[in-house]
């Protein structure tokens, strides 16, 4: 407990700085900012962002990419609430029953639920991750390579649990990026693989290019081909923020609620804000109502607030993996790996030893972050409304000039910028075909990592496969991941989770 | 041959089709042993994986019946080009093409080519409005990204700043 507070102060210490404050600022503003806005998540932004930190101090960095993140799910609630769209994917559930509060004239106290909610869950889940990096920080010295190798594995069925649509699909798209993150130089041989004797492939593809095309372009153009419906935005109606007494009372269990389960799921390797927010819906439903409370889908306060806490909790937590183990749980958290990298930190346990300042400054900031985001969330709310007014024929052009001074300024050649039309097309045909592009970028960055375990593992075992199920952590490890195949694959949740996608 | 999932059925041949490339393309490189694994080793194993799931999700494909034959639907060719042609020509713009001896135009004539022909993506985009908001994002860029975080472009055509 004692060394908890001390690096906490240290924490505090460098996430106060002038300096870090403006980053996290930075950070917490343009992650509300395109949470409110449809058509843009935090990866396109954070690949759009990661050349621009070149400049900065890994800390500030971090603590800026963090703050889209987290900031992200507090913004995706404000539209998912006044227009029925998910400002980000993780909102999904928030507006079957936050539209029907706004319709009802009580955009207000939904807009409060879940700004509320994130706030309590974001505190919760930092503290979280504060308290169980450090044990964790240890087992993970006790990892060997076969260790390491399973918990990928583990962390990719994890991605594919989480993912919508078809399992075949989401595990080929996950092969599909492992295979992309092999072309270039190979750490052992030397040998350039697959890279077609072109010179800037051998140093593989640049996973922001590929974070770029595939999520900001495939989404832009996908965007632009759905006719612009008829949004009805209650921008005039959001009088009198403050819930009443009864809905406080209906509210804070359910915050409590989302933000344990929230930050357990969060853990989880694949998991993070987005099925976060899904299994806390799912879990008020089930609870039900008492007798005279609204019912789930026509306004239930309980139904904002308890998805809205768990993806700000799950979006927290889901740094554990990554600050412990190096092993990042989902897309955002694979740019964070890339983020990290460029500023020469290899992610794993010995960041926190080796780079203590960066560690606990990034965890005391999102307190901070958390508190400025309430302030942006609710007493600023006029200004993220008048944005929602904003036609998306003036939006896209920005965002598409924003990824390619992104891609350009990444390694100031044209190269990456025919890469990035080249992945824009693929992107397109990702979406049209139905192959979600999330575990794409989780194989990528985990490839290379993958493979050189595998080496490893079996160089240290003579070629015996079988060390992988006789050394007991990997074991249990591989043995958990089978076990969450066989529950996804068993028919009766199978029908369950498509349906829980499909709910949108 | 019926085909019950239009989507699944193409993806499954795609998956197939990279796969085999892929392990084709590992059978160049020395494979080692398990102990002792060459460059081909892994990319072997994940394209055979590949080709194998889009073998499957292709049968899939033609046995598991889905609702309306989930048919991909049309391309939206003039947002797809528009927008991949406007990404395209920033770039040309900022680095110039030296095979054909095209200058750097530099990064403020390069926001306008690409928010004017980004804008044509949408239809009803008019020439008036487009102008103010390449104007506006000029402005922006210029003061965010070459001043404040200081990232080297060209801003200006390579000819007037030699």
């Amino acid at each position: 407990m004692e060394l908890l507070l001390s690096n906490l102060s240290l924490g505090f210490g460098v996430a106060f700085t002038p300096i870090n404050l403006l980053y996290a600022f930075i950070g917490c503003v343009l992650g509300t900012l395109i949470g409110v806005l449809p058509g843009i998540g935090p990866v396109a932004t954070i690949a759009m962002l990661l050349p621009a930190t070149y400049a900065l101090p890994p800390v500030s960095a971090l603590i800026m990419l963090a703050g889209i993140y987290y900031g992200a799910q507090y913004g995706g609630s404000t539209t998912a609430i006044l227009v029925n769209l998910p400002g980000e994917s993780s909102s999904v559930v928030t507006c079957i029953d936050g539209y029907q509060m706004a319709r009802k004239g009580r955009a207000g106290p939904a807009l409060a639920a879940a700004g509320m909610g994130s706030f309590f869950a974001g505190c919760v889940g930092t503290l979280i991750l504060a308290a169980f990096a450090p044990p964790l920080t240890e087992l993970a010295f006790k990892f060997g390579p076969a260790e390491y190798f399973a918990l990928m594995v583990l962390g990719l069925i994890g991605a594919v649990v989480l993912a919508s649509g078809s399992l075949l699909k989401a595990i080929a798209m996950i092969v599909l990026g492992l295979l992309l993150g092999l072309i270039g130089t190979d750490v052992n041989s030397g040998v350039a693989r697959f890279s077609f004797d072109i010179p800037e492939l051998t140093d593989g593809i640049g996973f922001v290019v590929i974070a770029m095309g595939v999520f900001g372009y495939g989404e832009i153009i996908s965007n632009l081909a759905k006719p612009e419906d008829d949004r009805e935005v209650f921008t005039a109606k959001v009088t009198g923020l403050f819930p009443t007494k009864d809905d406080f009372k209906k509210m804070a269990p359910a915050v409590l609620r989302g933000t344990f389960l929230g930050s357990a799921l969060g853990i989880l390797p694949g998991g993070g804000a987005l099925l976060a927010a899904f299994a806390a819906y799912a879990m008020e439903k089930k609870i039900g109502t008492k007798p005279g409370e609204i019912p789930f889908g026509q306004g239930n306060i309980r139904g904002v607030a308890a998805p809205e806490s768990a993806n700000n909790a799950g979006s927290q937590t889901s740094f554990i993996p990554l600050l412990t183990l190096g092993i990042p749980p989902n897309a955002v958290m694979a740019l964070m790996v890339g983020a990290m990298t460029i500023h020469n930190i290899q992610p794993g346990p010995q960041v926190m030893t080796s780079n203590p300042e960066l560690f606990w400054g990034l965890i005391a900031s999102m307190w901070i972050g958390n508190a400025m985001l309430i302030i942006l969330n609710l007493p600023l709310i006029g200004i993220w409304i008048k944005l929602l007014t904003v036609p998306y024929r003036f939006l896209f052009p920005a965002i598409v000039l924003f990824c390619a001074i992104g891609v350009f300024s990444t390694n100031n050649n044209t190269f990456d910028v025919w890469m990035v039309g080249i992945f824009g097309v693929v992107g397109y045909l990702f979406v049209k075909l139905g192959c979600e592009p999330a575990p794409l970028l989780l194989g990528f960055i985990l490839g290379p990592m993958m493979e050189e375990n595998l080496r490893r593992a079996l160089l240290l075992s003579r070629g015996d496969w079988s060390v992988f199920v006789t050394r007991p952590l990997s074991a249990s490890l591989l043995a958990a991941g089978a076990l969450l195949l066989v529950i996804v694959l068993l028919p009766s949740i199978k029908s369950k989770r498509e349906e829980a996608f499909v709910e949108d | 041959m019926n085909i019950k999932s239009q989507k699944d059925f193409i993806s499954g041949l795609m998956f197939m089709g990279i796969g085999l490339a892929f392990a084709w393309g590992a059978t160049k490189y020395s494979l080692g042993t398990g102990a002792r694994m060459g460059p081909g080793y892994f990319p072997l194993m994940l394209g055979v994986m590949m080709a194998i799931l889009g073998a499957v999700i292709t049968f899939n494909s033609l046995v598991v019946k889905r609702s309306g034959g989930d048919k991909i639907g049309k391309w939206a060719f003039q947002p797809l080009v528009f927008i991949i042609a406007a990404n395209l020509l920033f770039g040309v713009c900022l680095g110039g093409l030296p095979s054909i001896k095209l200058p750097a135009m530099g990064m403020i004539f390069g926001i306008y080519v690409l928010t004017f022909i980004a804008s044509m993506a949408s239809p009803g985009w008019k020439f008036k409005t487009t102008f103010i908001l390449a104007t506006t994002l000029a402005l922006i860029s210029y003061v965010a990204f070459v001043k404040i975080l200081n990232l080297q472009f060209p801003v200006w055509p390579a000819f007037i700043t030699g």
